[in-house]
């Protein structure tokens, strides 16, 4: 079947269902497109909070400094100037939308501290901030009556004279196949942490906006800048969110020494996610871990705190693990959380690609740089979101309805029915992913060589070759995982392609990048984000692209 | 460690009927989706491994034929309640070991939805609910300049954060012994998100909306079984919202209705004669003037008869009343 729309977006986490209400705020009639029920979306996941400079006695230059140090000083500086400046008036706007956010005494927006901030400017709800958000925001599309296509997946992007007209999905109630037409398309898909094991991502976070976008031809930037979290709780790998040391626990090592004094003596605990996660996995590597882990203390900061502030993970540590934070440290991890780079747009999340937009984490901007600071992910989702929605609502205004796309719909149809009927050889889709999931942590983690980086490009190959002979175990149209899971897989294998090859061509360590060979930052060669453009579908092409600086010239980068 | 799952099978292709181990139709008695079989599988899992390790464990390695959502796997995302030996739990949140009954745990879409696939149900009733309560701020005016926040004291917001948890995940409106019933009932996801939004100081419509919610199917509706509050797995207990929305909706003058009649002639019986007054119950609530909902009532009474269920044809009062009243009149308010 054939549906048209002025614009269509993909994904509906906060920044997929921000860009919605906008387009439709701005006139387009738009559909959202996910594979799961909005609710379900991984923004929910996000505990901590949301970064602004609100106060009288904080500036949005302080904020954008910050994230710039923060990254690395590979973050574009003049997004970041556009995210700084325009957070406050976001936040509000989510507060008059009737997001419960913790007040001060005075009754006013109240903060707390986050890591990497020169000030205390993180507005929360408990330590369920990206769930009061999406519940908030899902409620107002259905205020505002924004048609959503639950559980469709999307197979690819419908491209028409070097434009993308639209995306061709699979209803997963039917198993029907649908092209559904637009004169714009978001994508808002989210991230791939499934790409890596352990990681704190849903499994539903399989990296399809990335696959998408770059093989219909958008290009992808610093890929890889890959962040590990520096508190996932032990075994799981859940998220610990970081305002558990905002709101003042401790890291302590085998030996119950704050070893972050060493690390960061400035921020402590408090420090970026890259410094503090190094220090980590030194510790541990060291002998100074406990099983692999390090313990997050929050046992001074009481029961009132906790219970109040923290719900949220210390029912987490007592279900999955059995431990009461109360009362014990907490075994905690670096664990694989979120993907800095992505489709690369402008600030108002225009692709290379005409009508092809992006936001959110599938997306860079680049306003995150070599590293992101806590709370400034869901920051990303909702000015990006909104830039992203208006952006598309003006282009789909000035730009002809799509016709066609019938050829695209069979051709996908044929490629479906061909993975159906695979016969069995021995792989499946769920062993196969554990295998590269395994590999890339081990490989293109927390530390990276030449030779492991180049490992993972042959172990890419041969994951390919083995993912085009893997069966689909399941032959029903009726809700059909087995059939989702292959497709996710195959997205997956593209992301690891470009995280691997954009990772051999960075020789520095920056953010998230640590290269044993090269430990130090070169901004003499290396103050350039890598791009990955796909030619043709087929052949990978590298460049590079100068960082945007306005203001604040790199500097030796300590905490 | 070894354990055994029992998994309630159902496709609409019936492609399973060869693989599918035959098992007896699903006994629910307010069963709304077709009968199914059970299939038993065999996981090796570590101790402290969940219903939904051993799903995905299931379809990864297993049978990749089973249907099941999941996404978290942390209990924030919703998508895992399901059936669990006869209750409505999350999955993620549902350890092994303690729904392990007779050697193995069984798992199956629950029966008060209308069933998609295997554990996958349709929850259009659960979000139709939802939306039916008008889940939206009214913003109250005049709203606050574009860089003002609403200023509220923070217990008002910390007040709402037990219903702002609600991840959407349904188990509440899946064991309600109203919905079971009656389908029309907005059901305690739908109430207590009610709450949260007629409970929020910077909502302009709170009393339309206790109008609304005091109707037929709202707020009165609910028989106060507790399985949401047992259910939830999140700590909402969406009875407990309910039940502020009916003081708030009694408070604001919303009595004319069944609901508040019942609870009335409730305590009005107990305040006159100390013990409740079954024979006047049912005409107090429905009223004494409406007479074609009275003889409604009459075949239940009439069974009612027959099961010997019949109450005392003279209501007596018990010894020493007088202290019953003064209890009333040391709590105050309405009944006094």
């Amino acid at each position: 079947m054939t549906h048209d729309h002025d614009v269509l977006v993909l994904g509906a986490g906060l920044a997929g269902m921000r860009a919605a209400l906008e387009a439709a705020r701005n006139g387009a009639d738009v559909a959202i497109v996910t594979k799961v029920h909005p609710i379900r979306s991984h923004s929910s996941a996000a505990q901590g909070g949301i970064n602004a400079a609100i106060s009288e006695t904080d500036s949005w230059e302080s904020h954008a400094f910050d994230t710039v140090k923060g990254s690395d000083y590979l973050a574009d500086q003049d997004a970041v100037e556009v995210m700084c400046q325009e957070a406050p008036g976001d936040i509000i706007e989510f507060e008059h939308m009737g997001v419960i956010f913790y007040r001060a005494p005075d009754g006013r927006l109240g903060t707390r501290a986050f890591g990497g901030a020169s000030q205390a400017r993180t507005y929360f709800v408990g330590d369920i901030t990206g769930q009061a958000l999406l519940v908030t925001l899902y409620d107002q599309i259905l205020k505002a009556g924004v048609k959503v296509y639950e559980e469709w997946f999307a197979t690819s992007l419908y491209m028409e004279g070097g434009a993308c007209r639209g995306v061709v999905a699979l209803e997963m109630i039917t198993g029907e196949l649908h092209l559904l037409r637009s004169n714009a398309v978001v994508v808002a898909s989210g991230g791939l942490g499934r790409l890596y094991e352990p990681s704190t991502n849903a499994l539903i976070c399989t990296g399809d906006g990335y696959s998408l976008a770059y093989r219909a031809g958008a290009p992808l930037m610093d890929m890889e800048m890959v962040q590990y979290h520096p508190t996932t709780l032990a075994g799981s790998g859940f998220l610990m969110t970081e305002a558990a040391r905002g709101e003042g626990a401790y890291l302590l090592n085998s030996e119950g020494d704050r070893f972050m004094k060493r690390y960061a003596p400035n921020k402590m605990e408090l420090a970026a996610r890259d410094v503090t996660s190094r220090a980590e996995a030194t510790e541990i590597a060291e002998g100074r871990g406990i099983n692999g882990n390090v313990l997050l203390d929050l046992r001074h900061l009481g029961p009132e705190v906790i219970l109040k502030k923290l719900p949220q993970i210390h029912e987490m540590a007592l279900d999955y693990l059995g431990i009461d934070m109360i009362k014990e440290p907490v075994p905690v991890r670096p664990g694989m959380h979120y993907q800095m780079g992505g489709i690369r747009t402008d600030v108002h999340g225009a692709t290379a690609v005409p009508g092809l937009y992006a936001a959110g984490e599938v997306a860079c901007v680049s306003v995150h740089g070599g590293n992101r600071l806590g709370a400034n992910s869901l920051l990303d989702t909702i000015v990006f979101g909104r830039r992203s929605g208006k952006a598309s609502a003006a282009y789909a205004k000035a730009n002809p309805a799509p016709a066609g796309g019938e050829d695209l719909l069979r051709a996908e149809q044929a490629r479906l029915q061909e993975l159906l009927a695979r016969p069995y050889t021995g792989d499946t889709p769920a062993g196969l992913r554990l295998e590269l999931a395994t590999m890339m942590d081990k490989k293109v983690g927390l530390y990276r060589t030449d030779a492991g980086l180049h490992e993972a490009l042959d172990d890419l190959q041969g994951f390919r070759k083995r993912y085009e002979t893997t069966a689909v175990g399941d032959k029903g149209r009726v809700f059909n995982q087995a059939l989702t899971f292959a497709l996710e897989l195959g997205y997956l294998l593209d992301c690891g392609e470009t995280i691997v090859r954009s990772a051999i061509e960075r020789k520095e360590s920056r953010g998230a990048h640590t290269h044993v060979e090269h430990p130090e930052r070169n901004d003499v060669d290396w103050l350039k984000h890598t791009v990955l453009t796909c030619v043709d579908g087929e052949q990978v092409e590298i460049s590079f692209v100068p960082v945007t600086i306005t203001r604040w010239k790199p500097e030796v980068r300590t905490y | 460690m070894q354990f055994t799952i029992e998994v309630g099978r159902y496709s609409p292709e019936g492609t399973y009927a060869e693989s599918a181990v035959p098992g007896k139709p699903f006994p629910a008695p307010w069963d709304r989706s077709p009968a199914r079989r059970y299939q038993t599988y065999t996981v090796d899992l570590p101790e402290h491994a969940v219903v939904l390790d051993a799903l995905i464990a299931i379809r990864e390695y297993q049978d990749q034929s089973l249907a099941v959502r999941c996404a978290c796997r942390s209990a924030i995302c919703g998508s895992c309640a399901m059936w669990i030996n006869g209750h409505a739990h999350l999955a993620c949140k549902s350890k092994l070991q303690e729904f392990t009954k007779d050697g193995k745990t069984r798992v199956e879409s629950p029966p008060s939805m209308p069933i998609i696939r295997d554990l996958v149900c349709d929850m259009r009733p659960f979000w139709d609910k939802h939306l039916a309560v008008r889940p939206w701020l009214q913003n109250k005016q005049p709203v606050p300049p574009p860089n003002q926040e609403y200023r509220v004291p923070n217990a008002s917001m910390e007040e709402l954060i037990q219903e702002v948890s609600c991840i959407s995940c349904g188990a509440c409106l899946m064991d309600c012994e109203s919905f079971a019933v009656n389908p029309d009932f907005l059901g305690p996801q739908a109430l207590a998100q009610a709450f949260r939004y007629a409970g929020d100081p910077r909502d302009a419509e709170t009393k339309e909306r206790l109008g609304e919610y005091s109707k037929s199917g709202g707020i009165w509706d609910c028989t106060h079984c507790y399985e949401c509050v047992t259910q939830c797995p999140k700590g909402v207990a969406p009875l407990e919202q309910i039940l502020k929305l009916r003081k708030m909706a009694v408070d604001a003058g919303f009595t004319n209705n069944a609901g508040t009649r019942h609870a009335d002639a409730f305590a009005e019986s107990v305040r006159d004669s100390g013990r409740l007054n079954e024979l006047t119950l049912m005409p107090k609530s429905i009223g004494f003037f409406n007479v074609v909902e009275q003889l409604k009532t009459l075949p239940s009474a009439f069974n009612l008869v027959r099961a010997g269920k019949l109450p005392p044809l003279i209501h007596k009062k018990i010894p020493g009343v007088s202290r019953i009243k003064a209890i009333f009149e040391r709590v105050g308010g309405r009944f006094k």
